[in-house]
């Protein structure tokens, strides 16, 4: 029973990684094959073969895009994290802090980003607004996450505090911070994705007008000279690094969380 | 160890005159409660559920401040000091699930600010009372249940408390570790020679362990009777098998059913009153 169990199993995790594979090489032939047979010109739609190319001659523009994008991402990441977890704690230590600013947290939140984004890059140097924009779709989630964390602390534990009269500090340290950690960590990989996403909607705001040259900036610019395999070259970059951001944050929170919370201990089983 | 009796005569270390309780929203947990808690005493609450018990453990505690009475410490020095004068054990272990066993038992002492030098010293003797020495850097959830609740003890003695108050400690545990843990628990009180109360709704637990019980019945809580046991220690499995222990479970559980009776006539009576029962 047992070993033919662990063998269903084994084989559930080689499909798991087979299937999505045999998918994506499956949709390329398709692709390409299409390209191919209808003699599609690359400016209308370039096939896998061609993007691959592009991307490897094009590597030394493009990489340098990347690194821009990836700078302006995990600067905007860190405030937002910083940020978030550090105005959450100002807020919980504060009722009047939290009452009179929460709410602006939520407008800054709602009020769509492409709309902010073109005032932004008005009023601050482009690589500056950019990262604002980066900043701020990144920055509520952390905030909001760790606020709910700070406030879901188990309530025996907390007597158990107060009858040792920790300061309001060590209560901080010790008990609430800790048990917010899963809830941050929560909140840190969804202001992953968005900052980069923040990121490169500013970069498209700022468009042809911005002295950039972030990936998104690169997609545009080769929007405008009908250089389409570029354009899916700079969109492959984007997507991967959007992978390795989630999967950065992944191992983050296995990392941290592995021996104690319920969330990490079923990866590992 | 003195006979149980001699703890009769022993220092008071709490009183508690005319405590009462009443909850926000208009239950009333507890009323007129008055007693004495002498040194090295091993004191049991034992009722149903909804008597209140676990309030008193927090009034003790100054969790809750009581709706009116006094809890009175007639010795300064201990009052002085409370907050490292008194152990808590919960009906959950409620430990950190993200430190260490280690860590987890030195909070107390962290919280204190104690230099670390010392922490670590406490905490090894700490453990070893339990039995846990060698689980120090495990995590809580790598644990069993019974285990989880020794680490907890653990907690509660590393500050070396003068009173060790006990929430149903093992009422979550099976049988056999629950047994085990009683008798570890009477070895710790005797070595350390703290004094305990002891929440429990088990009759044979409670004349296991105690010195003294008293019986509380609810609507509102207060204390139905009171009984001494006054079997000498050391107390282990043939005391527990004896036929004065039996006797004493007899008396203790005819006590029991009495005050539960009279709560039932009490809550009868109060039919039609708004004021519900069975809280806690």
């Amino acid at each position: 029973m047992k070993a033919a169990a662990s063998i269903q199993e084994r084989y559930d995790r080689v499909l798991r990684i087979a299937l999505p594979v045999v998918v994506l090489a499956l949709g390329l032939l398709i692709w390409e094959a299409i390209v191919w047979i209808d003699k599609i010109p690359p400016y209308v739609l370039p096939g896998p073969r061609l993007i691959l190319r592009t991307l490897i001659d094009d590597w030394e523009l493009l990489s340098q895009s990347l690194v821009v994008t990836l700078a302006t991402t995990i600067e905007g990441f860190l405030l937002a994290a910083f940020g978030g977890v550090g105005l959450a704690v100002l807020f919980n230590q504060s009722r009047l802090l939290e009452y009179s600013l929460y709410p602006y947290a939520v407008i800054l939140q709602v009020t769509p980003i492409v709309a902010i984004a073109p005032l932004l890059l008005i009023y601050l140097p482009q690589p500056l607004a950019v990262l604002a924009c980066a900043w701020i779709v990144a920055f509520f989630p952390v905030l909001a996450n760790t606020t709910l964390g700070l406030h879901s602390v188990d309530r025996n534990l907390g007597d158990l505090f107060t009858l040792y009269g920790a300061s309001r500090g060590q209560l901080l340290w010790y008990l609430k911070l800790p048990s917010a950690l899963p809830y941050i960590i929560g909140g840190l990989r969804i202001a992953g994705g968005l900052s980069l996403i923040g990121a490169v909607v500013a970069e498209i705001a700022a468009g042809s007008a911005g002295a950039g040259s972030g990936l998104a900036y690169r997609i545009a610019e080769s929007g405008y000279r009908l250089n389409i395999p570029r354009m899916f070259a700079a969109l492959l970059l984007l997507s991967v690094a959007g992978i390795a951001i989630f999967y950065a944050l992944s191992l983050l929170n296995y990392l941290a969380l592995r021996r104690w919370h319920e969330s990490a201990l079923e990866q590992e089983a | 160890m003195p006979p149980a009796t001699a703890l009769q005569t022993s220092p008071l270390l709490l009183a508690l005159h005319g405590v009462g309780k009443t909850f926000p929203n208009g239950t009333l947990a507890l009323a007129n409660l008055n007693f004495n808690l002498r040194r090295g005493e091993f004191l049991s609450l034992l009722g149903p559920s909804g008597c209140g018990k676990s309030t008193v453990l927090r009034i003790i505690a100054g969790l809750t401040a009581p709706s009116y009475g006094s809890v009175e410490w007639p010795d300064p020095s201990t009052h002085a000091g409370k907050s490292n004068r008194i152990g808590f054990v919960f009906q959950d272990p409620t430990l950190m699930p993200w430190a260490s066993v280690f860590n987890n038992v030195s909070l107390p002492l962290v919280l204190n600010c104690m230099a670390a030098a010392s922490i670590a010293g406490r905490v090894t003797t700490a453990l070893d009372r339990v039995g846990l020495t060698k689980f120090a850097e495990a995590y809580p959830r790598e644990l069993s249940g019974g285990m989880r609740m020794r680490v907890s003890i653990a907690r509660a003695l590393v500050t070396e408390p003068q009173l060790l108050l006990m929430d149903e400690p093992f009422a979550a545990l099976d049988e056999i570790t629950r047994f085990k843990l009683n008798n570890d628990l009477l070895q710790v009180w005797q070595a350390t020679g703290t004094t305990v109360v002891f929440v429990t709704h088990s009759v044979f637990e409670s004349v296991y362990l105690s010195s003294r019980i008293l019986v509380m019945s609810a609507r509102p809580g207060r204390i139905f009777t009171e009984l001494a046991i006054d079997a000498p220690y050391p107390r282990d499995n043939n005391y527990g098998t004896s036929a004065e222990y039996a006797a004493f479970c007899r008396r203790t559980s005819a006590a029991l059913a009495q005050a539960m009776a009279h709560d039932n006539m009490a809550g009868d009576n109060m039919a039609g009153d708004k004021t519900p029962g069975g809280r806690l």
